[in-house]
């Protein structure tokens, strides 16, 4: 009789220390992206070529278009839509800011001097951490802003077609 | 790519292997006198699966496949071939490989180490240990697979964290392993020793040998990761009760008490439920460790995965066992009455039975540390962190008993020893408290309790050394452990209480003196390696008209960007001289750490004895009775 009352309470005990850390795991820093994110996180970057703090406030400040771009220079498809960035980048309703995520900082400014700039400034994602505050799943990744709303975002590399339809938007 | 592939798919194949020892286990443990071949064929088979997944995973960091996820992640095509390689297993994908190699190595060790035992025992044995096994293999393949493909290939990866470079802790994880894995044997193996009801003298003699190798393993283990904290992390310290350290320390505890507990098992029949519970609890905690290092639940410089997916499994699966194990214990463990009756208050038996509730009462103090701020936080939000000053105020006052049980145990006979001629070890303890006065009569530090601390390690220190000439090679593994001990207190002690720290702000060709040092900053230089610049300083440091030359060296790796401070440390037989250096923000100043640390050298010896006293004990012949 004495011992079930101690195996039950030894098995209560087991089962109380299971819950709490199973609690304890929801409170970790779980990630998922939120696909349906509409405003714009707040943050301070540090820049690539200007060496210099920026606040998100004082990127996004005009009324215009903006796309924030995330790239890598060791991420292949960033390469492949590169191209189209600098066609838009020549569109003076758009400006262009590029999030680099997770990369070497020589090889980032090797990667912008062989193609070429369309960005109007490079924010330093290094940790990756501004990237999950902007609800990314990864590189390449593109968000279409306006008065500081996310309009659209774009999941992978940017083709043409998506070009014609930011385009469109901005018209 | 290939190396990926053959790695993906042994891995796989391993796992089916466990369906077919299962099925001839459950077989031969009805049926037939001896153990059917077959097992062991195919714990060999799988043995050699995990092997083979394993070299390619090892394969793919030679040849930088960067197609391969956890490739990418930590490495990179400039690391050197040894950081390369030992990248292998500095992540969480492949140390969990690595876990499960060291448990297919183990059991078909033990399959066939113990030939002599009884079939069912070993079939049995078998069976719990293929339950971990198979529990492994499924949380590898399916939320933490070491050979996931990325596509676009990355022409590059992500570099191996710097801090992570070092032969120290290259090696630390594989010998740390195997102490935890080899819990494992223990656990499986009390299991069916209980369900068979087979707790016996000669199951003692034959597990002691695992317990022993779990035990040399853990211990070197510790060592290395503490080694390394005091070269790499550069804060002079050696043990920080970071909560990842404790989940070390907390199975060495639980097994140190459980080695003891054998012994008397082995000798005198009794203290088997003692055992069989101390075996659960040291596996339960390395995979707690286990649990708490990789679900993320932890935050600490160890942590490799932030993932709740894996830390569910791993929970869940802990838990299981622990269940498990409860049931078997109350089922079918009969505790053997005679027990309460027969210790006698003058044994070895009753020291050991007594410094063992010492030793739980170390491992709840570890144990409530590290564990109740993730209590608090579920339970009302709040965040806090135990530092050292909790386990200094808890631990520091029992240790004072618990060396004197442990420099009179030995003095002890087993069952019953009398008082007579016991003159000496009361003059020995008055001694001890003497030259303990000595030393810190003239410090300002806390006087009783120091004096009767240092006293009593010296006592241990003494009682040891005595049994040296008196005993010769009789119970030499116990007596070097036990003496390496006493000089693991003494040296932490001293290293306590005689480090001087400076810690200034210089620029090249300024020095800084003051009554006890002059340090001057002589020169920089810069020097360009393979994945890394370096920056060293080169000081001249002046104390007692002995000068010194010391080279600390700041290294900016390139892949990941880090800055790491390398420490220059120059050790002496009595102390160590410590000095680090870190750049100050956009300024010509850096910031120099100076430290004098006394006795350095004799922790990492006194652990290496210890250990050295357990591999003895493994080795050595049954001359004893």
């Amino acid at each position: 009789m004495r011992n079930s009352i101690i195996y039950f309470l030894i098995v209560i005990f087991f089962i109380f220390v299971f819950v709490i850390f199973y609690k304890g795991l929801s409170n970790s820093n779980l990630y998922t992206p939120t696909t349906n994110k509409k405003s714009i996180p707040e943050f301070v970057s540090e820049t690539l070529i200007k060496k210099k703090s920026l606040n998100s406030k004082d990127i996004f400040n005009q009324k215009k278009f903006y796309l924030l771009n995330i790239w890598a220079s060791w991420c292949v498809p960033c390469k492949d839509e590169h191209p189209f960035l600098i066609n838009l980048s020549k569109n003076k309703k758009i400006e262009i800011i590029g999030l680099n995520y997770k990369d070497n900082l020589n090889n980032a400014e090797k990667f912008i001097n062989e193609l070429g700039n369309p960005y109007s400034t490079i924010l330093l994602d290094k940790e990756g951490i501004k990237a999950i505050e902007w609800g990314a799943f990864g590189v390449p990744e593109t968000f279409l802003i306006y008065e500081n709303k996310i309009i659209k975002r774009y999941i992978g590399p940017l083709n043409l077609q998506l070009v014609d339809e930011i385009k469109n938007y901005i018209k | 790519m290939i190396y990926s592939s053959i790695g993906y798919y042994s891995l796989i194949f391993g796992l089916t292997i466990s369906f077919p020892i299962f099925f001839f286990s459950i077989r031969n443990f009805k049926n037939e006198e001896t153990l059917d071949y077959k097992i062991i064929t195919f714990s060999f088979l799988q043995l050699f699966l995990v092997v083979l997944s394993f070299l390619g995973l090892i394969f793919s960091f030679i040849y930088s496949d960067f197609s391969n996820e956890t490739v990418f992640n930590n490495s990179h095509t400039t690391k050197p071939l040894f950081y390369k390689i030992s990248g292998t297993w500095g992540n969480h994908e492949g140390s969990l490989l690595l876990w499960l190699l060291v448990l297919t190595l183990f059991i078909f060790l033990f399959l066939i180490k113990s030939k002599y035992l009884l079939k069912k025992y070993r079939i049995l044995t078998v069976l719990f240990q293929q339950t971990i096994i198979i529990g492994f293999f499924v949380f590898l393949i399916k939320s933490s697979n070491p050979f996931n493909y990325i596509f676009p290939i990355p022409d590059e990866g992500l570099g191996l964290n710097p801090i992570l470079q070092d032969p120290a802790l290259a090696i630390h994880p594989p010998v740390l392993y195997l102490g935890y894995v080899g819990s494992s044997i223990i656990f499986s193996s009390v299991l069916a020793a209980t369900t068979l009801n087979y707790i016996s003298r000669t199951w003692a003699m034959h597990i002691k040998k695992w317990v022993l190798i779990s035990w040399v393993f853990l211990t070197l283990g510790i060592l290395l990761g503490s080694i390394w904290a005091y070269y790499e992390l550069g804060w002079g310290g050696f043990w920080f009760w970071d909560p990842v350290e404790n989940v070390s320390l907390m199975p060495w505890l639980a097994l140190t008490t459980l080695l003891h507990c054998i012994s008397v098992l082995e000798k005198r029949s009794i203290l088997s439920s003692w055992t069989i519970i101390l075996s659960i609890t040291t596996f339960t905690l390395s995979m707690c460790g286990t649990f708490l290092v990789r679900s993320g639940i932890l935050n600490s410089v160890h942590t490799f995965a932030n993932d709740p997916e894996r830390g569910l499994f791993i929970l869940t699966f802990l838990f299981v066992l622990i269940f498990i194990a409860l049931f078997i214990f109350f089922v079918f463990h009969k505790s053997d009455n005679k027990s309460s009756d027969s210790f006698f208050l003058l044994s070895k038996e009753t020291s050991i039975l007594i410094n063992n509730w010492f030793m739980m009462y170390f491992l709840s103090v570890v144990l409530i540390g590290t564990v109740y701020p993730i209590f608090l936080d579920v339970i009302s939000s709040q965040k806090i962190s135990v530092g050292p000053p909790f386990y200094h105020k808890l631990i520091i006052p029992f240790l004072i008993p618990f060396l004197i049980f442990m420099a009179l145990g030995p003095q002890l006979k087993w069952i019953k020893s009398g008082i007579e001629k016991k003159l000496h070890l009361v003059v020995l303890f008055i001694i001890s408290l003497l030259i303990s006065f000595f030393i810190v009569k003239n410090l300002e530090i806390n006087f009783l309790v120091n004096t009767v601390l240092i006293g009593s390690a010296f006592y241990l220190f003494f009682m040891t050394i005595r049994d040296f000439f008196l005993k010769g090679f009789k119970n030499i593994h116990q007596n070097l452990a036990h003496f390496g001990f006493s000089l693991l207190i003494l040296s932490i002690l001293f290293n306590n209480i005689f480090s001087k720290e400076l810690i200034i702000n210089l620029k090249v060709g300024e020095s800084f003196k003051n009554e006890r040092f002059k340090i001057s900053f002589n020169d920089l230089k810069r020097f360009e390696k393979k994945n890394y610049i370096s920056f060293k300083g080169n000081f001249s440091i002046i104390e007692n008209e002995i000068e010194d030359e010391l080279e600390p060296e700041l290294r900016v790796y390139n892949q990941p960007n880090i800055i790491t401070s390398e420490a220059d440390i120059k050790t002496t037989l009595f102390t160590d001289k410590f000095i680090t250096m870190n750049s100050v923000q956009n300024e010509k100043y850096f910031n120099i750490r100076y430290q004098v640390k006394p006795f350095m050298f004799w922790i990492w010896i006194s652990v290496l004895l210890i250990s050295l006293g357990g591999l003895i004990s493994l080795f050595k012949k049954k001359y004893e009775k």
